[in-house]
């Protein structure tokens, strides 16, 4: 497979980071991404992706727990084998509504996960490309591919001026455990950059 | 950026004035450390009850349930009595992580993540008695409606015993993934600190390839609200449904419309006192006094105080309604069985009411919420109420039939139910332990993401632009760009 020349650079804070990512950005380079060690609100927006819909996923993964619960009971109770428990109704909405809702969760929550572990391409046995080790620990990693026309030295020292505390070059196999972001996602166009 | 801000006059979260870094050893050295003698020495505690539990499970299938000491009337016991005491506890995680977390309470991230785990130990062990207790626990699979062919017969979706299935299952289910989740990013940690390849490997499997991608941060932070948006109905309505094993029947006592928020209130309670007995203890035990500080310890005390205040309330209630109702049955069961002290169990229902109504007012203190040692005796003294109250709804209930004929004997439990009791508490300490030494008992991403609001070092920072006329400090920062 192909391999592709990154720049990493490591920052140590989120306040230097985000001029830092604007900056980049509106000279023109192409961020990979930026792993950071914890979820740092707003840098969604800065690098210019949109807005996750997991959640319209999970909603409509409860949805379908609904449907599957009050379609199976009923099915089962009024019309497959009506039981008669003590005389009371076959079609007993308000008692099936316990485990209709439970399985809305059910359904909402394991769906969500898994399509989570899907998209970000996570499972037990994935072995990723890992920029940098303390991009886990306390420092924010900013890493920019280079394409043929990038002058490696110049965005070295221009991470540094915009506050990088350390940069080098990485060589890395194409590939979707890369992030996916060069196929079917391309959020960071030059034209757009956040004011 | 971050334009949070959080009042100085809020106590920090974080003392000690960490660095990120500092974070990181500090909450990752148990795990990379030997463990102490001390972990030993309770490891092999509830290794050793762990064995007893199973022997006395092992007992229960082969002569089968019968060597219970239940009798013609007192048909739950201890099974039922242990198994709703630990689905209580097993509240409190989810409590912590859903409903603060939507609260925006944030004291949460101290505790939240060895309260979840606790939580899932916990339904662990209560899944194990209605499973035992069914006696045959090879036909266990019976209760999930699937085509059969015994007609096919379906299970009876209008019973509450049914809803628990679901509703426990679902329960742990969605309780583990939560966790889980959250686990991932602090397992990626771990991982990346590796110093042998075993380690490298094992929780480079376990974190899942988590790289700390923005995208992903992104669809996380995503996913865990959504999951505690749907953990928080999911937590109220797992303890009701238990409540209405009882509340359907038509039994005095338990034929109770105030049980649903009782229970809830209930299993917030004990659920609260058993997570105040970890986190003394892991605050000690792995010195983590900057992260689960005095302030963490108070807050939860508050809910305890509140919520043992609602269960008071509940049971003060119950008794007056088994007067006004002027049901004789009713008042039987609540004035002479229970509110008596001099009838056969009128003990169980005073050490009820002196653990979990009177002992906890002692919180109204600020000094005694403040005080680690009162703390921890007073959870002991509230998970051993919340027993008490569970023992008493079940048992005194049922010892006294309509039937006078069944009255005279007197439940008390065989060595093999107290086995079994003991046992699930050596399953529950079991996974503790190991929980504590091999993953990160406290939430190590989200301490990070709060450290710079409401760690002591930035607060004081905060301060001293505060003491700062308005003028001087837009005078400065108007010039900085």
């Amino acid at each position: 497979m192909a391999k592709k020349k990154f720049v990493v650079a490591c920052f140590e804070d989120e306040a230097v980071l985000f001029p830092a990512v604007k900056k980049v950005r509106s000279t023109g380079y192409k961020i990979h991404d930026v792993y950071t060690p914890f979820a740092v609100h707003g840098l969604d927006k800065a690098l210019g992706l949109r807005d996750t819909s997991l959640h319209t996923a999970g909603f409509i993964y409860g949805i379908t727990g609904t449907s599957t619960a009050l379609g199976s009971i009923s099915w089962i109770l009024a019309k497959d084998w009506p039981l008669n428990f003590g005389g009371k109704p076959h079609f007993a909405l308000p008692a099936w509504i316990p485990i209709t809702f439970e399985l809305t969760v059910l359904f909402a929550a394991v769906g969500m996960v898994l399509t989570f572990c899907y998209i970000c391409q996570m499972a037990p046995f994935v072995k990723k490309h890992h920029f940098h080790p303390r991009s886990t620990d306390d420092l924010f990693v900013m890493v920019i591919e280079c394409t043929e026309k990038t002058n490696v030295s110049d965005l070295q020292a221009f991470l540094t001026n915009n506050g990088a505390i350390e940069t080098e070059v990485q060589v890395a196999e194409d590939g979707w455990w890369l992030g996916r972001y060069d196929k079917n996602e391309v959020p960071f166009e030059n034209k757009t950059v956040a004011a | 950026m971050h334009l949070k801000y959080e009042s100085q006059l809020r106590e920090p979260l974080v003392t000690g004035n960490k660095t990120y870094h500092q974070v990181t050893e500090d909450i990752v050295r148990p795990i990379e450390a030997k463990p102490s003698r001390l972990w030993y020495i309770g490891f092999y505690i509830a290794v050793a009850l762990l064995c007893f539990g199973v022997y006395a499970v092992y007992r229960d299938v082969t002569y089968g349930i019968g060597q219970w000491n239940l009798n013609k009337t007192v048909g739950w016991g201890w099974d039922i009595t242990n198994f709703v005491w630990w689905v209580g506890i097993g509240h409190a995680g989810t409590l912590i992580s859903a409903i603060l977390l939507l609260f925006r309470q944030g004291w949460r991230t101290g505790v939240n993540r060895a309260a979840e785990a606790m939580t899932i130990f916990a339904v662990m062990c209560a899944g194990q008695f209605p499973i035992w207790h069914m006696g045959r626990v090879w036909m266990a699979f019976f209760v999930m409606p699937y085509p059969n062919t015994r007609g096919p017969l379906w299970v009876n979706f209008n019973s509450p015993l049914l809803w628990d299935v679901f509703a426990i299952s679902t329960y742990f289910t969605v309780s583990l993934l939560f966790w889980y989740s959250g686990l991932l990013p602090d397992l990626a940690t771990v991982r990346d600190r590796a110093f042998t390849k075993l380690r490298k490997r094992l929780y480079g499997i376990a974190s899942f390839g988590w790289s700390g991608s923005t995208k992903h941060w992104q669809r996380h932070e995503s996913l865990s609200l959504v999951l505690a948006g749907l953990s928080t109905p999911l937590v109220l309505s797992v303890h009701t449904i238990v409540s209405f094993d009882f509340a359907t029947s038509v039994v005095p006592g338990w034929h109770t419309t105030i049980f649903p928020p009782y229970f809830v209130a209930g299993a917030i309670f004990s659920g609260f006192a058993m997570v105040q007995t970890l986190m003394v203890i892991i605050r000690k035990v792995f010195e983590m006094e900057d992260y689960i500080t005095l302030g963490h310890i108070e807050a939860m005390n508050k809910v305890i105080v509140l919520t043992g205040s609602i269960v008071g309330i509940a049971y003060l209630t119950e008794l007056f309604m088994g007067w006004y109702s002027q049901n004789k049955y009713e008042g039987y069961t609540f004035w002479y069985s229970r509110a008596n002290l001099f009838s056969p169990y009128g003990w169980s229902y005073w050490g009820m009411m002196a653990c979990n109504v009177l002992s906890p007012q002692i919180f109204w203190f600020r000094k005694m919420r403040r005080n680690v040692f009162v703390t921890f005796f007073m959870s002991i003294i509230v998970n051993i109420g919340m027993w008490f109250e569970r023992f008493v709804i079940i048992v005194t209930s049922l010892y006294r039939d309509y039937l006078p004929s069944s009255w005279s004997v007197y439940y008390r439990p065989s060595i093999w139910e107290v086995g079994f009791y003991a046992g699930t508490f050596g399953l529950f300490f079991t996974c503790f332990f190991l929980f504590a030494k091999y993953f990160p008992v406290i939430a190590l991403a989200e301490i990070k993401y709060v450290l710079k609001t409401t760690g002591d070092g930035y607060k004081e920072k905060m301060g001293h632009i505060e003491e700062k006329p308005l003028e001087t400090f837009v005078h400065e920062q108007s010039h900085s760009h």
